[in-house]
């Protein structure tokens, strides 16, 4: 089984339409904080299947799109030092700054480099022993257990100039605070799959115990976010409020305690910056007293601009999903994905990319 | 953010390459010509319609699976006049070379590019090398022009698609992208790819030959399938429909797709087709390709509709619809 055509299977998604169609009855609204199942559920055209009571509303699920404008001014900072080289993955590359981008300050001559894996950054930094290589630190719980094990690699090998800057999230703080402010309703989530993997599935006991509602862990595939939606569907119907795993093949209850234990021995947590979302407590990580001597803000004083939003730009609704980007009136008008105004344009995970690579009038 | 400085994503064939071309080269050398943005330019001399195209070859590394720069600069420039419909007849090429370059490499470079050359039937007829200090260029970068004739009658080219055609294509794609990849310095990933850089010219002959009534064809090179089916969507202000189910792609290049986060609709390819046919010929032309070397896989993919003019819009895997957009940047790989 190859996991792939078997999840593509059109016999198999169209009976799922059916079956959704069929229990369907009470106008819900679920949504999805994970920028790979937006990305999904467009790319597939679910939105153009499902029948009306279902409204499909994306949420703060791209990392790149999250990460405040300081955090983003901060990076472009430390490009800006001498002596630097700024490993990063490539979404981050073209998210505007108050005042430049990263790829605006590689082409004007800063080392950035693009990498694929924080292990090809600890890579880096043992090839260019006379720079300090800065690995910008963005990503959801998935991502953190490989920035940990880069973090311990370099401080068993004595790699003192590989530095972190950590900008990671933590995706249930971020769903207590939308469920908490009650600005947009919302009934059901579509979790995320691959945080999932590492957290496991208690995490979103309070989402479902304290706020009453419905939760299932997706996988990635149109037939898994048909299965899920299905399932989340026949939950809300038949007055149940659980969490339930459709991602069976990648997701166990208890998570990856090891993968865990990984984050844990490196990082603690800490108050974040969210863009849409204000500074959220415990949000966030930082690196441990033993590790810190990796962390980039105990190596520079960074001269930050003050940040400066951008006048027009709503990607903070979008990403609480308060509207989708079809409301801002940059919306392709001044804002497309060669020239962005915000982070969710830029993101190919971005809510507003989606829409404009993907949506159909 | 106004944008100042040539950034990578301008030479990418999607959105910035057009940008920065209605930028900064249309409204200086506009013509009406040049204004056609066509892969060859078509001009009238003394009673003879000649194709001419020119272009640069930059690929990196410079040996890859399948070919090298040199064969790639033959085969790109003969498929640029082919798509006219235009008989290839002969190149120019100039070598910008860097100093330190490996006169060996560049001996098995000029055999490759010799060997296309002669594959194709067409004459390297004029060249020039430039040689520029180390580190001002990387290794060898190629230019071409080319000259062909187009016969008379055949009238091929972007702005010619209409409503009701068959859009087909010859074979699978992103192959030549990801055969590229897969050697790229720190993106290493096993696989047995080739790139599928290749003349087109004698398919082409073939299958105008079989059919008067190609309206378009479209070498899907940097920006895939998708860059040129919305090209010629907007040239030929009509909409295209494509159906998932039926796009051709090889299991390793899916697979190398999934790993970084490609689509294979918008990756390079390098000897593929993608011809606009009159509805009543597709099934013809259709077998003419699938007799061919290069077109055993060929199949009919899509249709040029009336709505949604400018847009190409997919009919997914599952039954649902999305919109096929032009390629906006590079390709960047996935975060998590």
């Amino acid at each position: 089984m190859k996991y792939r055509d078997e999840y593509r299977d059109p016999e198999l998604a169209d009976r799922l339409v059916q079956a959704i169609r069929q229990r369907s009855h009470t106008p819900v609204r679920l949504m999805e904080v994970c920028g790979t199942h937006t990305v999904a559920i467009f790319r597939a055209g679910i939105k153009t299947l499902l029948p009306e009571t279902i409204t499909l509303i994306s949420g703060p699920g791209c990392p790149v799109c999250v990460t405040a404008q300081e955090d983003i001014d901060r990076a472009i900072a430390l490009c800006r030092e001498p002596g630097v080289t700024v490993a990063t993955f490539g979404d981050l590359m073209r998210v505007p700054g108050s005042e430049s981008s990263l790829h605006q300050e590689k082409a004007r001559g800063a080392d950035v480099r693009m990498v694929y894996a924080s292990l090809d950054a600890l890579e880096l930094a043992r090839h260019l022993p006379h720079r300090r290589v800065v690995m910008l630190g963005i990503g959801f719980e998935t991502t953190v257990p490989t920035i940990a094990a880069a973090v311990r690699q370099a401080k068993q090998e004595g790699l003192t100039n590989f530095l972190v800057l950590s900008a990671h999230k933590l995706l249930p703080p971020a769903m207590e605070v939308l469920l908490s402010a009650a600005e947009v309703r919302i009934d059901g989530f579509l979790c995320p799959g691959h945080v999932t993997t590492i957290i496991g599935t208690g995490p979103y006991q309070d989402v479902v115990k304290r706020h009453g509602k419905s939760c299932v862990v997706s996988g990635f595939e149109p037939v898994d976010i048909l299965q899920s939606i299905h399932m989340l569907v026949c939950q809300l119907e038949d007055g149940r409020r659980e969490v339930e795993i459709q991602y069976t093949r990648g997701v166990h209850p208890q998570g990856n305690p090891r993968a865990r234990a990984l984050m844990d021995e490196v990082f603690e947590p800490a108050d974040a910056a969210w863009r849409g979302l204000g500074k959220i407590p415990g949000s966030g990580l930082k690196l441990r007293p033993a590790y810190s001597a990796h962390g980039a803000e105990n190596h520079f004083a960074l001269a930050v601009p003050p940040s400066r939003e951008i006048p027009g730009c709503r990607c903070g609704e979008v990403l609480r999903g308060a509207c989708t980007p079809l409301d801002c009136p940059l919306f392709r008008q001044r804002c497309t994905p060669t020239h962005p105004y915000g982070p969710c344009m830029v993101s190919t995970e971005g809510t507003c990319a989606a829409y404009f690579k993907y949506h159909t009038a | 953010m106004k944008i100042d400085r040539i950034q990578l994503d301008h030479g990418a064939g999607g959105r910035a390459t057009h940008e920065l071309v209605a930028r900064a080269f249309l409204p200086a050398l506009a013509n009406p010509i040049l204004a056609e943005l066509n892969d060859a330019a078509a001009i009238t001399l003394q009673g003879l319609r000649l194709a001419m195209t020119t272009d640069s070859y930059v690929v990196d590394p410079i040996f890859f699976p399948g070919g090298d720069i040199g064969s790639l600069a033959i085969h790109g420039t003969v498929n640029d006049l082919a798509m006219r419909g235009a008989r290839p007849l002969y190149v120019s090429v100039g070598f910008i070379l860097e100093e330190g370059l490996e006169i060996a490499d560049l001996e098995r470079i000029v055999q490759s590019l010799a060997a296309a050359a002669r594959e194709a039937g067409v004459q390297v007829v004029t060249a020039d090398t430039k040689v520029v200090p180390r580190g001002k260029a990387d290794k060898i970068f190629i230019n071409t022009s080319g000259v062909g004739v187009i016969p008379p009658g055949v009238e091929i080219a972007g702005q010619n698609a209409r409503v009701g055609d068959r859009v087909l294509i010859n074979g699978p794609m992103g192959d030549h992208g990801v055969a590229v990849l897969s050697r790229r310095e720190g993106l290493s990933f096993q696989t047995e790819l080739k790139s599928d850089s290749a003349a087109l010219n004698g398919l082409v002959a073939a299958m105008l030959e079989a059919s008067g009534k190609v309206h378009v064809l479209r070498d899907p090179t940097r920006g895939g399938v998708a860059t040129s089916l919305n090209e010629i969507a907007r040239q030929s202000e009509v909409g295209i429909r494509l159906e998932e189910s039926r796009l051709p792609v090889r299991e390793a290049v899916t697979a190398a797709c999934e790993i970084l986060g490609l689509d294979p609709l918008y990756v390079a390819n390098e000897g593929k087709v993608l011809a606009f046919v009159a509805p009543e010929d597709g099934e013809k032309v259709l077998a003419v390709m699938r007799s061919h070397p290069l077109g055993r896989e060929a199949r009919i993919i899509g249709e040029v509709v009336g709505d949604h003019p400018g847009r190409v819009v997919l009919e997914t895997g599952i039954g649902g619809t999305r919109i096929v957009d032009m390629l906006s940047g590079e390709q960047l790989p996935r975060i998590c």
